[in-house]
């Protein structure tokens, strides 16, 4: 734990990206290395008010760009230290080179993304293209949906990743300023019962070990890199049972429980939303509202996005009669990410409902209680069918003429 | 659930007022939000803040809202921006300027014929006199509290003074000054 203790309320009212600073405080992280960005500055911007105030015992680094300080992240993480940063977008975009090296390296950095639109054209606001381009780096990824799930889930991506099982970099997506600016109630921890949740740090194969000298991110070719990247994918695949320990270790400390898969109004749902981030909220309340109405709706959200969780996710969609998957990424030539996913966990089950893509939601445009109320009646309409109502991919929001692909 | 937007110009202070009434109004134990629209914002130009408060946590992240008050920090953003937009029948709407009321509503033909929902007091004035600099938030905050009986004066001067938190005695002591005037002067 640091040794200057910051005293917190019990309540605060944060936005995301104070959450996640917070939570990168208490975890007592030896190196931040990061080159702020839109719209995670502030994440790096409190972390350096906490240094300079004398919060931090750790190293704080300013480094040249996004590629500098995830490869400053990787020399930290080798070293021997527990690490982290933050990014967004395009900064994501740099770093994606190293972010297969720390987590081919098996170092545990954890990552706060605030997920944000990819350029061209140049958008600050929230959207999920810098998520789904990290989504086969090799890192743990996770979903929340409000201030409140970062900084809980931020402190839990130390022991995840950190757990001698896994030893895997973790990423924490939020959603760029419908979270990372969003102030609101965050139920906090005192710096002692973080700390002492997340654990001292364990260094493996610590560089930094004189006693023990080892090499990091050396050459393997045909005859050892295959072998590297199965027990790497081995490790990703089995981390799921340590995510689940420590979500389970974490309502006990807090009340709050986390899921592999996150759902509501699914125990009777014949209509359903797959959705990330903070649609999955503002869709509890149409979900809500429309249950009033006798329309049985319901929500499902891979909170881990990676290691995905296949099985739960077909196991809840078992009785739906129709889906939506919504992606919040611009799917360049195919159908959304979330759609192939969900299309591939059901396909060797027997259910087989009406299944729709919808891209929503780009560059910021805000998805309303309003337009998702709409997307639940279309549904209801395609289950007494039992067809799809037009083709299986559309756009919603956008303006200009209606937008659809593929026919079933 | 109650909503509130603002209108206001970057640097008027909406973003650090709308996140000091949430911090406020979370102390009497409610669930509050706060957020603003941003983009490619530069000082002095038009843009908006939203707070939402209600006793159970909020989950809503659209960004339309009808809102319950609408708060106007520049008097010239009475005259140009669409301030009425998404308004229910109740909406309040407080509003920052020199003018008398009557003054105002007659200048303004959005808000003709709702004299019992407009209220106006001279934040910047206020300010001016007791911060001495023109950042109408807080005589906003101010006028909110009487407008809305959310809060005793006292008991949010009180609750301010923590999220002022680590600003100078003599600034925290002229922003209480400023809460009271404009508390007492919103008409």
């Amino acid at each position: 734990m640091n040794s200057k203790v910051m005293d917190i309320k019990k309540i605060e009212v944060w936005d995301g990206n104070m959450a996640a600073s917070q939570a990168f405080r208490q975890a007592d992280v030896d190196v931040v290395a990061a080159y702020p960005i839109t719209p995670s500055t502030p994440v790096v911007e409190n972390y350096a008010t906490f240094e300079a105030n004398g919060y931090i015992d750790g190293e704080f680094v300013m480094v040249e760009s996004e590629h500098a300080a995830m490869s400053a992240c990787v020399g930290a993480a080798a070293a021997g230290g527990r690490v982290a940063t933050a990014t967004s977008s395009q900064g994501f975009a740099l770093m994606v080179e190293v972010l297969y090296q720390a987590a081919g390296m098996r170092l545990p950095i954890v990552l706060a993304q605030v997920n944000r639109a990819l350029a061209a054209p140049l958008n600050v606001n929230g959207d999920h293209s810098d998520m789904y381009l990290g989504r086969d780096s090799g890192w743990i990824n996770v979903s929340t949906f409000s201030p409140q799930e970062v900084y809980d889930l931020t402190l839990c991506a130390f022991k995840i990743g950190e757990h001698l099982d896994v030893r895997l970099p973790v990423n924490i997506n939020q959603d760029g300023f419908m979270s990372s600016h969003t102030a609101q109630n965050v139920r906090t921890l005192d710096d002692k019962t973080a700390c002492d949740f997340i654990g001292p740090y364990q260094a493996v194969n610590a560089m930094l070990d004189f006693s023990k000298p080892v090499t990091h991110g050396v050459q393997t070719e045909e005859d050892w890199h295959f072998e590297h990247k199965a027990k790497q994918h081995d490790a990703m695949m089995r981390s799921r049972k340590v995510i689940d320990e420590v979500f389970a270790e974490f309502k006990a400390l807090t009340g709050r429980e986390y899921k592999a898969v996150e759902s509501y109004g699914m125990e009777d749902a014949e209509v359903a939303i797959v959705a990330f981030g903070t649609t999955y909220e503002t869709a509890k309340i149409v979900v809500d509202n429309l249950k009033k109405e006798g329309i049985k709706a319901g929500i499902i959200s891979p909170r881990i996005f990676r290691p995905f969780p296949l099985e739960d996710i077909a196991a809840q969609l078992q009785h739906v009669k129709a889906i939506a998957c919504m992606d919040r990424s611009a799917p360049g030539g195919s159908v959304g990410a979330l759609y192939n996913e969900i299309a591939g966990a059901l396909f060797n089950s027997p259910a087989r409902p009406v299944l729709s893509n919808i891209i929503y939601g780009l560059g910021g445009r805000d998805m309303t209680v309003s337009t998702l109320t709409e997307i639940y009646k279309d549904l209801v309409k395609e289950a007494a069918s039992g067809k799809l109502n037009g083709t299986i991919q559309r756009f919603v929001g956008v303006r200009g003429p209606e937008l659809t692909y593929y026919n079933a | 659930m109650l909503e509130i937007r603002w209108h206001s110009r970057a640097g008027q202070g909406a973003v650090t007022g709308a996140k000091g009434l949430a911090s406020v109004v979370a102390e009497t134990g409610k669930e509050v939000q706060a957020f603003a629209f941003y983009g490619s914002a530069k000082r002095g130009a038009s843009m908006t803040a939203y707070n939402r408060v209600d006793d159970k946590p909020i989950l809503n992240h659209e960004k339309y809202m009808k809102p319950d008050y609408v708060f106007i920090l520049d008097p010239a953003l009475a005259f140009t921006d669409d301030f009425t937009a998404n308004s229910k029948e109740s909406t309040k709407y407080i509003i920052t300027t020199h003018l008398s009321k009557a003054e105002l509503i007659a200048q303004i033909p959005e808000i003709q014929g709702m004299e019992d929902r407009v209220f106006v007091l001279d934040c910047f004035g206020i300010a001016l006199d007791t911060i001495g600099r023109a950042i109408p938030n807080t005589p906003m905050l101010g006028a909110f509290i009487k407008v809305s009986g959310m809060f005793e004066v006292a008991e949010f001067q009180e609750s301010m003074k923590s999220v002022l938190g680590k600003l100078s005695q003599k600034i925290i002591d002229a922003n209480m000054v400023a809460i009271e005037r404009a508390y007492n002067e919103v008409n």
